[in-house]
Formats: C-alpha cells, structure tokens, sequence
C-alpha cells in the first residue's frame, strides 16, 4: 500500500507541473490587460508602465513562468493585484470555507442520494423507483441559483429561522456556523444527490443480478444483510469514484452556491480573480485545486482496495 | 437564595450589555468587495464607500456639491490661482495618535505625488510643492491655476493617512490602514467582511452612534435584499431599480436616492485608427440622427423602472453646471430619417459593444429596435468589460456603451473625454475651439467663467456629439426603518456623522 502511494505521487509531480505551465499560458492567453484593470480610472502613462515592470509583464511569457514557478516552489505564490494580500494567505482564508461547504454538501448528497439508489434499484420498476428517480431529474434540473433564492426567501425573510447569507467559522461559534451553512449545502447537496442516486441505482442494479448475491439469498441470508453487506459494498466503487470526483470539483469552487450564499469561499475568490485580471490569485487557486484533484484521486484509489480486496493483489 | 438571584440579576445585566453593543452596531452590505484599503492605491468605487468611515479629507463636500471644511476649516486663493493656503483643524490625532498637522499633510500630498504604486498622480499632478507655513498651516503652490484641486482634496487625494503608519507599512499600507476618521481599521477577510470600530480619539466624536461598523460585499441585489428584509443587514447601497417597488412597499423598510454625478453614454470612435472610418465616425449628422432616435424617457422606464435620470449631457439636469439652453431632445423618427439622408444615406450599419451584464444588454437591445426604426441598424458586440475597454483604448471600435462613475468638479467629467490626447479620449476627438474652452474652464477659479466656457463647449460637443449621453444612474439605498439621520449624496457615499439606530 505505501509503495502504490509513493508510486502515485511520484506520477503526480509532472502531472502538476503541466497543470501549472497550462494554467499560465491560458491565463496569458486571456483578452483584456491586467495593468490596465488594475488601474481603473488613472490612466497616468508613467503608473501604468510602472505597474508593467513591477510584475514582469514586459518580459517573455517562458520568464514570467519561471518567476512564478520559482515563488511558488519556494512556497510564495505572489501577491494579490487587487488587495495586495499573499495569495496564500487568501488560500488559506478560503480553502477552510469551501472545504467545509463541500464536506457538508456530501454529506447531504450521500445521505439522500445512495439510500434513495439502492431503495430504487431494490424495487426497480414500482413506485418508490419512479419517485426517486422524478425526484433525483429535479434535483438536477433545478438551478442551483434559482432554488437558493427561492430558499433564501422563505426560510430567511419569510419565516426568519436561518440566516440569509454570511460565514461564520465553526471555530468561532460551531452552531452559527451550521446555521449559516445549512441552506447552502441543502442547495448544493440537492443536485449531488441527484448524481450519487443516478450511480447508486445503476451499480446496484448490476450487483444485484450478480451469481454471489444469488448465493447469499440461496445460504438464507436476510435481505438487509445481502443488500447492506454484500450488494452494496460492492456497488459502492464506482459511487466512491463518482463522489470523490465531486469533492475535488466542489473545491474548485462552487461558485453559484457561494456567489448567492455570500460564502467567501474559492469560488467568489476565483470569479473575482477572473474579472479583475489578478493573475497570481488565479494561479494559485487553480494550481491548489489541481493538486486537490490529485490528492483526491488519490484517495479514490485506496479506499477501493479497502472496499474490494481483489484489488489489493494487482 | 440570594446567590441565585444575583445571578439572575447579573445574567439580565449581561444580556441587556449585550443588547445595547448589538444596538450600536451597524451592519452594510455593499454591492462588490473593495480592492487594497490604501487611499493612494485604491480605485474601486466601494472602497471609497469605505473609506467615508475610516479616512477624513481635508475638505468634504455637501449635498449640493458644495465643498465645505472637514480636516483644512478655511482656504484662500493667490490672486494668480497658483497658490493656495489651507488652515488645518486643530487636536486632530490618526488612529494611532500620530498628531494631524501640517508635516503630515506634505507627507500625504508627496505619498500621492511620488509614491510608485500611487494612482492619485494625475489628480495632485498641478501641486509644485507644500510648505509647511506653521504647524496648522500649509500651502500648495501650483504649477498652473487649477480650479478643481478643491475638489479632488475632496475625494481619496484629500484623505489623509498616518505618516507612521505609512513609513512603517509601505506599500502594505492597505492591509492595516491607519487614517483620522470616525472609525479605526479591525479587521477584513476578503469578500466577507470589513469590521471597523469606533475611534474614540475623534474630533467629532459626538456625532458617531455606532461602536462598530461591518461592510459586507454581497453582490447579488436580490441577496442583498433579502439579507436587510431578513434583519441580517441594517442598510443596502446600490439596490437595484427593480427591487424599488418591493423595497417601498415593506413597511419595515425605507429608501432613499440621490442622483448621481456619472453618467451613462455611447462613445463613439471618430478618429482612433481605421476602425473609425465608417458613417457614425466621420458624419456628425449619422450621430445626430441616432440621438435623435432614442427616446431616454422609455430607456429609462423599461430598463430601470423609471428609477434613474434620463440625460443629454455629461452632468446631471440636476447639476449647476448643466446648460439649460440644450434641454432632452424628445425622439423623432422623421428628423433622424432626415438627418440621414442630408448625410447621404438611407440606412447605416453600427457596431456597439458594451459589457456582458444583463443591464447593459437590456439597455443595447432597447436602443437597438429604437434605432432600427429610423434606418440605423446596430450591430451589438459584447464583451467582458476589461476586454472592451482594452479595444476601446487601442482603437479596435466603431461604438461603445460605456460611462464614467463622475466627479464633483465638472472638469472631470469632460476635461479627459474631449480635449485633444488626453488620457480617456478613446474617439481621439479633437476641437481646437473646444480645448480652447475647457483649458479656460480648468484654470479659472471663478464660476460664472468656468460656466461661460462649459457652455460654449457643450454647444460645440452637442451638436458634433463625441460621446451621446443616454442617463444618470441614480444612487439607491434601502434601510431599515429604525435608522434615523441618513442623508443621501450625489457621490453614493455613506456618511454615519449623525445617523443612528433609534429603538
């Protein structure tokens, strides 16, 4: 096990190396001049060719790559254009916020979506397969945006049980935190959901009409142990990929969720990185979420061979 | 027994400690996050929103534009205008108990001047030197005559910073600012929140109601909204017109507009590169008949409720400085038709780029089918507004709706856009007579000369029409009922002398 870890990050190392020359080049390639969003209003000439050469963007791309590269192996990943903040710093801020977004999220999404599927798939063709299914279509169908709003003015101004938007840390105050935490993750979690039902309820159909859960049924086994136990664990690989994947989207941001939310997490951070041309903070952010995405893949890998020992042996 | 009832007695204490601190705080929410909090760096319209809280100027200006003391409590003019003596108020101390005076005020109009990332060189770009005449008196002497310098003091290149703090930071001024306000720095998380508290040390500290104050950038106006219905928010700027109607029909609720002193318009290229050669580049008429086909008045109903003001000129009918003599044209179809054929044509083609936001969109397609039915058939491009502002500067444009936040002297709402190669005259206009006029109007201090030489201008850049002004936003802001004292400004800030919370 250790040394499949190893080996796989090795692999990771030029895979976030070409992320990271990906990232500059499409940075570079976007329309519109960071120097002169930076500037606003002053056009003064002298400022502007100022700022140019205070963030190398008179050199040659390569160059610029290999100062960024430079900072960023060195742990300094520049500072914020707009704010003068170190990107880091602002990851730091924002990487907790959005995690705790996605864990919730999940864990709504998995709490509704595999119990939904596996229900579904177990009594395929009646009504509760149909509802989940109706169910599972809206909730992917429905905007995240819409629903959000729709959310926030009934539970917030109508009936004025949870807060509208904001964050709070749950180390400050853990039960504000929920609070503040809880319609964002019901509106994100809804459409994962949706996802994770979808997975759940195709696996499991195909485990289910398996030899081994036949055999089990055959032994005397009672339905909960064969669903539970046998079917599901086992229907459950590819649900694990498909969720893990889903965290390391989610922490590349969920930027309508955090937008309507006023959640400062990646994704308001990335967005308005974008519009204001702060390269270092777009870099930064994409490069972490890269690496996430690895380190997330990643754990995909081992947790099926904790999941299915076949796996262990190759 | 009594152990108990000391208790409870302490516990209502506590509670009702709590619900006074809770009384005192104000909470905003604003609609974008302010970049880096340095006056001399920044250039967000929020952060300036901000900084009303935090930083004082050495002059204000008052509802009616007028500019009034605040830090400087009296100034004379040389009689060549190159001169000017300010007379500083006294016992004023920065949040860090730095002492304001003189010394500090040359420090902070050299910060401007000279420091490289500043970007309020080109508003203290006239002042020479300062000389500190005695500890509350100091003079600027002006490489020019410059009538809107009171103006700009007014604004970020008026505010004054502390000197230590400034020395100390450097360029990191902005993560830890330190200024002479009512309200001192605590804390900020980037697209969260600003806490300010206040400084107890403030000259005019009987006017302040609050002990703290928190921003909270929440761009979405619905949101936004419904954070103030909910009680989460005491006070919203910038709401959008759409939400007017429901914000005034919620009786626990009030609005309040003023309007503002930017402007909306179409600029259109007439000489930057190739690209303006084309009808509505070379042809005045073309440009005429386009005005011509607008009706401003259903602009302004259909795409904002009726809610902003309709305009003709780059200031606001409202404003001093408008020319009455060119009051809004109503549309007319057959003169702009007319206009057209005088100009040799009976159809044209013109491209308009604008930003990809739904209000200008809406505003393009509007102006669209308007101009359509007068034989002008605009071609809308839109862009992200960096980009466009980008081939608007270079040149790569025949139209652009665009517009200018505006300021409180009336030269900084012309003087750049018309005269021949200043800094945003994108079109690369260019009058001899009309140069003339606003290089008049910039070094006079007297204001029935400036006025003179603003109209004689307008008359010219009304009828060549450089830039076709459409409206004036109209700043919006919803409250809650119990906030007392709030007076609305034609620069959208948010003044807390004197506002408070009433139970």
């Amino acid at each position: 096990m250790i040394e499949f870890l190893f080996r796989r990050i090795v692999i990771a190392i030029p895979t976030i190396l070409l992320i990271s020359i990906f990232v500059f080049g499409m940075q570079k390639i976007l329309p519109g001049d960071p120097v002169l969003a930076m500037a606003g209003e002053e056009r003064d000439p002298a400022t502007l060719a100022f700022l140019r050469e205070k963030y190398h963007l008179n050199d040659p791309v390569p160059q610029q790559y290999l100062y960024w590269i430079e900072g960023a192996v060195h742990g300094d990943l520049g500072i914020s254009l707009r704010t003068r903040e170190p990107v880091l710093t602002l990851i730091g801020q924002k990487l907790p916020v959005t995690i705790q977004l996605a864990a919730m999220a999940l864990i709504v999404a998995f709490f509704i979506g595999v119990p939904a599927g596996v229900l579904s798939a177990y009594r395929k063709g009646t009504w509760i397969d149909w509802l989940s299914n109706v169910v599972a279509l809206s909730g992917l169908s429905i905007p995240n945006f819409w629903l959000g709003i729709m959310l926030i003015l009934l539970v917030s101004v109508r009936l004025g049980w949870l807060p509208a938007s904001g964050y709070v840390s749950p180390w400050v105050d853990p039960v504000k935190s929920l609070e503040t935490m809880l319609m964002p993750a019901l509106v994100l979690g809804s459409g994962l959901a949706a996802a994770l039902m979808r997975h759940t309820r195709s696996a499991m159909l195909g485990v289910l009409k398996s030899d081994y859960v036949r055999t089990a049924r055959a032994k005397g086994l009672s339905e909960r142990t064969v669903l539970v136990k046998h079917a599901l664990r086992n229907a459950l690989v590819p649900v694990v990929t498909v969720t893990t994947l889903i965290f390391g989207d989610l922490l590349g941001g969920a930027v309508l969720t955090e937008q309507i939310f006023t959640i400062p997490g990646f994704g308001k951070l990335v967005v308005d990185a974008v519009f204001t041309r702060d390269y270092a903070v777009v870099q930064g952010i994409v490069l972490c979420t890269g690496i996430a995405f690895i380190a997330m893949n990643l754990l995909a890998d081992a947790l099926y061979r904790i999941l299915n020992p076949r796996m262990r042996m190759s | 027994m009594t152990r108990s009832a000391t208790k409870l007695a302490l516990a209502a204490l506590l509670s009702l400690t709590a619900q006074w601190a809770h009384a005192a705080d104000l909470r905003i929410g604003l609609q974008d996050d302010p970049d880096v909090l340095d006056p001399d760096q920044s250039r967000t319209f929020t952060g300036r929103i901000v900084y009303a809280s935090l930083c004082d100027k050495l002059v204000d200006i008052s509802p009616e534009l007028k500019i009034i003391p605040m830090l400087a409590t009296s100034w004379t003019w040389s009689d060549d205008g190159k001169a000017l003596t300010m007379k500083l108020r006294e016992g004023v101390t920065f949040q860090d108990g730095t002492p304001f005076n003189a010394d500090a005020v040359k420090y902070n109009i050299e910060r401007s001047k000279t420091f490289e990332l500043s970007k309020r060189k080109s508003e203290v770009k006239s002042i020479a030197t300062v000389d500190v005449v005695d500890p509350y008196t100091v003079k600027f002497t002006l490489s020019a005559p410059d009538a809107t310098l009171l103006a700009q003091l007014s604004d970020r290149a008026g505010m004054m910073i502390s000197p230590t703090a400034a020395q100390k930071e450097g360029a990191d001024f902005g993560l830890n600012p330190v200024c002479s306000g009512p309200f001192k720095f605590v804390q900020r998380v980037q697209q969260d929140k600003i806490v300010l508290e206040k400084y107890a040390g403030y000259y005019d500290a009987d006017k302040i109601h609050f002990d703290k104050v928190t921003f909270l950038p929440i761009p979405d106006t619905t949101v936004r909204l419904a954070n103030l219905r909910a009680g989460d928010l005491d006070m919203i700027e910038r709401m959008a017109p759409t939400d007017l109607a429901s914000a005034k029909a919620d009786p626990k609720l009030a609005t309040a507009a003023a309007t503002s002193i930017g402007y909306q318009g179409i600029t259109v290229n007439i000489a930057n590169t190739d690209a303006a050669k084309n009808p509505i580049g070379q042809s005045k008429l073309v440009r005429q008949a386009l005005s011509l086909s607008l009706d401003r008045d259903v602009i302004n109903q259909v795409v904002f409720n009726g809610a902003f003001a309709p305009g003709n000129q780059p200031f606001p009918p409202t404003s001093p400085w408008y020319d009455k003599d060119f009051p809004i044209q109503p549309r007319d179809v057959a003169a702009a038709k007319a206009l057209l054929k005088q100009a040799g044509f009976d159809k044209v083609d013109v491209e308009m780029q604008g930003a990809n936001d739904p209000q200008t969109q809406q505003l393009m397609q509007v102006m669209q089918s308007m101009a359509a039915e007068a034989g002008i058939n605009i071609k809308i491009v839109t862009k992200e507004f960096a980009t466009m502002l980008k081939d608007q500067t270079a040149g790569a444009y025949q139209t652009t709706q665009v517009g200018w936040s505006g300021r409180v002297d009336p030269d900084g709402n012309l003087y750049g856009f018309v005269v021949t190669g200043a800094g945003l005259n994108d079109g690369h206009y260019s009058n001899p007579e009309v140069d003339k006029l606003m290089n008049t109007a910039r070094v006079s201090t007297d204001e029935a000369v400036r006025k003179q030489s603003y109209d004689a201008a307008q008359k010219i850049l009304l009828d060549e029409l450089p830039i076709i002004y459409l409206y004036h936003p109209v700043w919006l802001w919803a409250y809650s009922k119990s906030l007392t004292g709030f007076v609305p400004y034609p620069d959208g800030m948010i003044r807390l002398q004197n506002v408070a919370l009433a139970n």
